[in-house]
């Protein structure tokens, strides 16, 4: 049988042990009236063969020519050593390290990562993952909420300039807890929040600012400037980062004069695959004196009882499993796999490779930008500074020029003229350090073909 | 073992990986550029490989050892699964790439919303949950929302079990409800006069696990079903425990109205440390217009996904993309290869194993937390006397276990049994592995008797022994420091 590995003779002598029968009396506190007795619609087994044949069939489908896709995911070269090592049974198949002395593996790559992940942020600690860029960021607002202790109103104030996904999983988590978000305004000239549009809320208690950076249209924001009016106002500040642009970016606890309180973010461009938006991890850090709110696992550095270095989970006591209804969080599963690759990713690289792989795409980006927008109808939308993604207008249709892009094996970015976008026709398109000089012409080339074709 | 930023060297590099240096100006504003260094380490490729390799040798694992972790389902991983969901153009695929170039991946969803559907008896699934304690999360918020919907709004209680998970009531109070704590009859059924005393008006639902953290079947779980839905509240099926009842019995049918699963326990999709596990919601079809979105439709044109715009009173998005896909491939590939027999057969070998194991326990001299109850996929024992007798704790047990080479079940839950363990052997296992485990049981009975040291100091073999786990806590040391060692002496 498939995985079980009972033969007939096992079966009968545990039966015997057991003092029944047949396998089906092991169900006999189970209602007759409720019980089936086969699966309709469910399709009959294949062998490992068939199966391998049917996935490559649809495997086939899809992820066909050149993807010039972000919009909060990014393709990046994942070293070979990174999966390989990642996925070895003793690290893919274990569970959450409840059992510390036999999960040294796991927890030491955590304390690892926690290390890696703080310090790239400029924070004081990190917490073990969440599960992605997006909920990360809904954990962290309710963290602010139970963390601002001058702020009463549980109210946010929401640049909107951030991830339209990560604004909707925003208001998801936080929305059943009478926590209100208010969007505000990005400048249409140059694609970031001004600080002019904050002064109405100067006089109002807000809990705390989100930023995003390098924001959802790819430019940057003032960062210092922003951090410094939420600070005026008694605001915390929560930093929404991509991590391969803090590289070259300053980091989150370096803006303004305080530094943010909370940076989190989407793990994904750190050695995790595209792979249909997961599994990814989300991370968050924060200073020191929120370290009691955080949510999820944290792994501590202690010692055992002969003084020998060890590691173990630690901060229980706001956890779901110890403090029940008063748990800081529901969480319990992390990513904890996704970590561990984005560890050895982080370790093969370095801070220098790091830094290789930032320039490199935003090289690429500002590359591809010059290209494209020396074509008829193609302009930039923002005149802000931008890391490596890239908002760009088009004087056709933008459904249009992506359909024509498709056929010739471009996937040509993701168009911002849908679900409510103030934008009308713009493109916002991302050339990682994966695209070479080549594909940036293939891709220039194929659009400038359908901007003729007005 | 060294942390590898100690192995870590100025300036060493492992070249080859990131691209070639571009000679580029930056036109950021310098206010806005990086100053610092973070702490990340300079290895070579091979100090990198060789450290993490032996890293993960210090973890048990299912590949390597017996992981019976009761209530977390550490069944056998299939490989041919994992290699089938790690094909290059599955993990190429970008989340937000055009459906020209997604129905194969669109495909796998669709047809995994629909075969899970059918597997709980109920009326649709959105996968895009990304662990069990998410699909809690979204099963209470459509619950709110159904209530809400028919302006019922006087509903602010959940009822939990007190032998339910704790992401449970973290859930509910997630979602903005106070919860009420259910007590357990003696013999691990609700009590139902208790469970009528305390539904009312204010009752917005029930969260249950079915059979119960406890290792039973409640069999009034229809009369459960009737009292909650005549006091107008809804009931919650968390499928933590889903392994036990897969292909025997469908929550749907119990009369749940909406269920979470755990792909990672039932659907044999790894644990990965930690994670990623993923979490699918299923809903009768009052909840249906909640569901969370994205989730998959197929139309004349192909498979799509189906947007706010479609599903007007979801409650909204819960990740960037659409969940743990990667993870959704795998338990749709595992549902392929087992197929409806297969599929059958996991409960039925999952409760056999779990049964021979409790009553070869019994036999050995375990107590059963319910031994007159049949077993469900685990069982429960307790060593309350062993705790009282002879001051050696289920926690002893469990880090004794440990140097036999055996992961240790669940300890000290659920909290209402004392000093107990919850064992869950899963299908997968051989009988030849259960009797190691018993033969190995009894030493260790024999060994709290005879050396009773031994097991209060357990484990000895291990990588480390017992850790200061008060010291982790006071003297936090979550981020490592080049110089922590030397300020610590000068502290001292």
């Amino acid at each position: 049988m498939p995985y079980i590995p009972h033969t007939k003779e096992d079966v009968k002598e545990m039966l015997a042990a057991i003092g029944v029968s047949r396998l089906q009396d092991l169900f006999d506190e189970i209602p007759e009236s409720l019980r089936i007795h086969s699966l309709e619609g469910i399709p009959e087994g294949l062998g490992e063969m068939e199966t391998a044949r049917l996935m490559e069939d649809k495997a086939k489908q899809d992820a066909r020519g050149l993807c010039f896709i972000g919009a909060g995911a990014y393709e990046h070269h994942i070293p070979a050593a990174v999966w390989k090592v990642a996925t070895r049974g003793e690290f893919m198949t274990a569970y959450t390290p409840y059992q510390a002395e036999a999960s040294q593996g796991t927890l030491q790559v955590l304390y690892e990562y926690q290390t890696m992940m703080a310090t790239l942020m400029g924070m004081d600690v990190s917490n073990a993952s969440l599960y992605d860029g997006a909920s990360a960021l809904g954990e962290a607002a309710l963290m602010a909420v139970r963390a601002n202790r001058h702020s009463k109103s549980k109210k946010l104030l929401v640049a909107g300039t951030l991830h339209p996904h990560y604004v909707q999983t925003l208001q998801s988590i936080v929305e059943t807890q009478n926590i209100s978000l208010e969007m505000i305004p990005f400048d249409k000239k140059t694609g970031c929040i001004q600080k002019e549009v904050l002064a109405p809320y100067e006089k109002e208690d807000i809990t705390a600012l989100v930023i995003s950076q390098p924001n959802f249209f790819g430019v940057l924001e003032e960062v210092d400037v922003l951090t410094n009016w939420a600070h005026e106002q008694n605001a915390l500040v929560i930093g929404v980062v991509n991590p391969v642009a803090m590289a070259l970016l300053k980091e989150p606890g370096q803006w303004g004069t305080k530094g943010a309180d909370i940076a989190c973010g989407e793990g994904q461009p750190l050695g995790i695959p595209l792979s249909s938006g997961g599994p990814y991890f989300g991370f968050i850090t924060c200073k020191e004196a929120l370290v009691r709110q955080m949510p999820g696992r944290i792994i501590g550095r202690t010692v055992d009882l002969e003084g020998k270095e060890g590691f173990s989970l630690t901060l229980q006591a706001r956890e779901q499993h110890i403090r029940r209804s008063k748990a800081t969080s529901n969480i319990c599963t992390n990513q904890g796999l996704a970590v561990t690759a984005a560890t050895i990713h982080m370790a093969l690289l370095g801070f220098e490779g790091l830094k290789k792989v930032a320039k490199a795409c935003y090289a690429n980006t500002h590359a591809l930008a010059k290209l494209l927008t020396a074509i008829p109808g193609v302009s930039l939308c923002f005149t802000g500074p931008y890391f490596h993604e890239v908002t760009l207008n088009l004087s056709r249709p933008v459904k249009d020029v992506l359909k024509g892009l498709l056929k010739e094996g471009i996937q040509g970015g993701f168009p911002l003229c849908e679900e409510g976008s103030p934008l009308e026709n713009a493109l916002l398109v991302c050339a990682t350090e994966t695209k070479t000089e080549e594909d940036l012409k293939q891709f220039a080339k194929a659009l400038e073909g359908l901007m003729k074709g007005v | 073992m060294s942390v590898i930023f100690e192995i870590s060297r100025a300036h060493r590099q492992a070249a080859l990986q990131a691209p070639k240096e571009k000679e580029i100006s930056l036109e950021i504003p310098l206010e806005l550029q990086r100053t610092t260094t973070p702490t990340l380490p300079e290895v070579s490729e091979l100090q990198a490989v060789r450290h993490y390799t032996r890293l993960s040798q210090k973890n048990f694992s299912i590949d390597t050892n017996f992981y019976p972790l009761g209530s977390c389902t550490m069944k056998y991983n299939p490989q041919g699964v994992h290699a089938l969901a790690m094909l290059p153009e599955f993990l190429r695929r970008h989340p937000l790439a055009p459906l020209e170039e997604s129905q194969g991946f669109l495909s796998c969803a669709y047809e995994l919303q629909t075969m899970l559907a059918s597997l709980c008896g109920m009326a649709a699934v959105s996968l895009t949950p990304m662990a069990g304690a998410q699909g809690e999360f979204a099963g209470v918020a459509m619950i709110r929302a159904y209530h809400q919907d028919r302006k019922d709004t006087a509903r602010t209680e959940i009822l939990c079990p007190d032998a339910a998970h704790g992401t449970n009531p973290a859930s509910a109070v997630m979602c903005g409800y106070t919860v009420k704590e259910l007590p357990t009859g003696a013999d691990g059924n609700i009590d139902l006069a208790v469970l009528k005393s305390m539904v009312g008006p204010q009752t917005a639902g029930i969260m249950l696990t079915n059979p119960s953290t406890l290792g039973v079947f409640d069999e009034h779980i229809q009369e459960v079903a009737r009292i909650m839905h005549e006091a107008g509240g809804l009931l919650y099926y968390d499928g933590a425990n889903f392994n036990a009842i897969l292909g025997k019995v469908k929550p749907g049918d119990m009369g749940f109205d909406v269920i979470h699963l755990n792909l990672h326990k039932t659907f044999a999709t790894p644990h990965g440390g930690g994670g990623p596990g993923s979490g699918p919601v299923g809903v009768s079809e009052r909840l249906k217009p909640y569901l969370p979105i994205p989730m998959v439709m197929k139309d004349k044109t192909g498979y799509r996904w189906m947007t706010k715009k479609d599903c007007p009173k979801s409650i909204g998005r819960l990740s960037a993309f659409a969940g743990n896909a990667g993870i959704l491939l795998r338990a749709y590939i595992y549902c392929r290869l087992l197929g409806k027999e297969g599929l059958h057969r996991a409960a039925e070998f999952a409760t056999l194993n779990a049964n021979y194991l409790m009553a070869k326990m019994k036999e050995a001299g375990f107590k059963c937390a319910y031994p007159k109850r049949r077993a469900s996929h685990e069982f429960i024992i307790t060593f309350s006397e062993e705790a009282k007798q002879l001051n050696v704790k289920a926690l002893d047990f469990a880090k004794g276990l440990l140097d036999y080479g055996i992961h240790a079940p669940t300890t000290y839950f659920p909290l209402l049994i004392p000093e107990c363990w919850l064992i869950e052997p899963t299908e997968t296992e051989s009988k030849e592995e259960l009797d190691e485990f018993i033969s190995v049981m009894k030493q260790l009975k024999e060994e709290a008797k005879t050396n009773p040291e031994q097991l209060r100091t357990a484990p000895h073999t291990l990588p480390v022994r017992r850790l200061d786990d008060v010291k982790a806590a006071k003297e936090l040391d979550l981020v490592w420091k080049k110089r922590r060692i030397l300020n610590d002496i000068h502290r001292e």
